[in-house]
């Protein structure tokens, strides 16, 4: 059972990482691969701030605009050089790799004795509950933000961008500046998913990134599957299935785990399931027709 | 409205695949005028087109709209002016998003995009009752995806979008060219009206030269990057269809 508990606190955790996939990815169409990067540069931002004993208020803000400033420089190498999205994204991602070591001084540093998002709000005695209702309080406020953002006019702008390029652009849009602001956003949530798990986990480690990009790459296509099988237009309800997708992709792992599966086996088991929910649909449809 | 003097484009100058595709073109439209311009393909029509919304820039010469220069100006600023439909039907309109929102983006073609929610029961109203005089009856399916639609509703749309917002020039890049015959004579019946009533600038690109004989006050025959024929209003009016076909003879 532990294992179930442990990977719904992880499937929240990672919902941040799961927004930015699909905004990088299903919204503007570039697959972003500084996601990696990001990702530990919040978790790594995160611990030095607490170990500093600075306030988690002040740490979230520090941490998303860590995260915005790599996935801008990933969108203006691509826009503004012409580099190819992957290149740029591996580029920033490798480079991040120093400045972690630089931040740091070191390639693991504990959270131990600071004070964090989960020891000082106190909803439940509970402490695997208090994560919890804490985790899905603050995953609740970023979807509703991220959710009305696309429904603005700059949201609307954001969406035709990835669609429709010549359009948008015919329509007074600055196609290149959008992308680099879409990719700031992305890369922003996905730190703020480093920044919620080395809290939640109590340490930051400089390899911990590895392999992030396809949890959110999972969860993202997972949604997708139901958006596509329901035909659902609704952005709230595809940003739900993208949270669902989060918290289904740790499930999935848990289960493995569960059933006896050797934990060496885990990354494998993940590339095996993305190809499975990748290509089960296509498979179904051949057959179909 | 629009004034080109002496612009020059060469692609791929110097290497062995170059292309002149512009050859010093001078050229004033006035305001309200409909132009017609025909020419064979790789006679630059495309690549004028291009220029005069932005999205290629003249190698020599300079561009001014309404009075300014915008001879550097990139084609999302030009859009305060310009309102664009293309060949494909693809290009004018996000597939994914509802005509609804379509419509909004088009309706805030000449201002800043907010962090506003701007579709609300009036702006759904004022949709509805611009895309029922098109009489495709899709005031009823806004919410729907654009990209369900055929090409033939997607250009009828595309063309009311670009009055949403104020708009001055109406440039048409073959715009029935993927269309069948009765989609493209309601698109190009609503280009005439629209243009007329709302007094636009507009250039028409066509390889249909009955299009080219019905439509416009103007026609313009290009050929290698020049102007090859260019009649005014009286001379058009004169012009007889054999005499289009001839220029192709």
């Amino acid at each position: 059972m532990d294992f179930y508990l442990t990977a719904l606190l992880q499937g929240l955790c990672f919902s941040g990482v799961a927004l930015g996939i699909y905004i990088s990815m299903k919204i503007f169409n570039i697959p972003d691969i500084t996601t990696d990067g990001s990702y530990t540069l919040g978790a790594v931002v995160t611990a030095i701030f607490l170990t500093h004993h600075q306030p988690i208020y002040f740490t979230l803000p520090a941490v998303a605009i860590a995260g915005a400033t790599a996935g801008a420089l990933t969108g203006l190498i691509h826009t503004k050089l012409k580099i190819n999205a992957l290149l740029a994204g591996i580029l920033v991602m490798t480079a991040l790799y120093s400045v972690y070591l630089a931040l740091m001084g070191r390639s693991n540093l504990p959270l131990i004795n600071v004070s964090t998002l989960f020891n000082i709000i106190n909803i439940s005695p509970d402490p695997n509950n208090n994560t919890f209702w804490i985790l899905l309080i603050f995953i609740s406020v970023i979807t509703i933000i991220i959710g009305y953002l696309l429904k603005t006019d700059f949201g609307l702008a954001m969406r035709a961008t990835g669609n429709s390029e010549t359009m948008i652009r015919a329509l007074g849009v600055n196609t290149d500046r959008m992308k680099i602001t879409g990719l700031a956003i992305a890369n922003a949530l996905t730190a703020i998913s480093g920044y919620l798990i080395s809290q939640q986990q109590g340490y930051t480690d400089i390899s911990m990134g590895i392999g992030v990009v396809i949890i959110g790459l999972g969860s993202v296509i997972i949604a997708e599957t139901f958006i596509n099988w329901l035909r659902l237009t609704s952005v709230w309800l595809s940003l739900l299935l993208v949270l669902g997708g989060a918290i289904i992709f740790q499930f999935v792992l848990a289960v493995t785990l569960d059933i006896g599966v050797n934990p060496i086996y885990l990354k494998a088991v993940t590339a095996v399931f993305v190809l499975l929910i990748v290509s089960l649909p296509r498979i179904s449809f051949r057959t179909a027709k | 409205m629009i004034q080109i003097d002496h612009v020059y484009k060469i692609f791929n100058a110097g290497k062995p695949n170059q292309v002149n595709a512009v050859n010093g073109i001078d050229l004033h439209i006035k305001t309200a005028e409909f132009l017609v311009i025909v020419g064979s393909n790789g006679s630059g029509k495309t690549t004028l087109l291009d220029m005069i919304a932005g999205s290629v820039f003249p190698g020599t010469g300079s561009i001014k709209i309404d009075g300014q220069n915008v001879t550097k100006l990139p084609d999302y600023k030009r859009s305060q002016w310009i309102a664009r439909v293309f060949q494909n039907p693809m290009s004018g309109t996000a597939s994914e998003l509802s005509i609804l929102d379509n419509f909004r983006l088009a309706a805030i073609r000449t201002k800043p995009k907010g962090l506003t929610i701007g579709i609300n029961d009036t702006f759904k109203n004022q949709v509805k009752e611009k895309i029922s005089t098109l009489g495709m009856g899709l005031e009823n399916k806004i919410e729907q995806q654009m990209g369900t639609l055929s090409g033939g509703q997607r250009q009828a749309l595309t063309l009311l979008m670009s009055v949403m917002g104020s708009c001055k020039v109406l440039l048409l890049d073959e715009p029935t060219a993927a269309l069948d015959p009765r989609s493209a004579e309601i698109v190009m019946r609503t280009a005439e009206e629209l243009i007329k009533d709302y007094r636009l600038t507009s250039i028409l690109i066509t390889h249909n030269l009955k299009d080219a004989f019905n439509y416009g006050n103007r026609i313009m025959l290009m050929g290698e990057g020049l102007v090859k024929k260019d009649l005014d209003a009286g001379k058009k009016a004169a012009l007889k269809q054999n005499d289009l076909f001839e220029w192709f003879g």
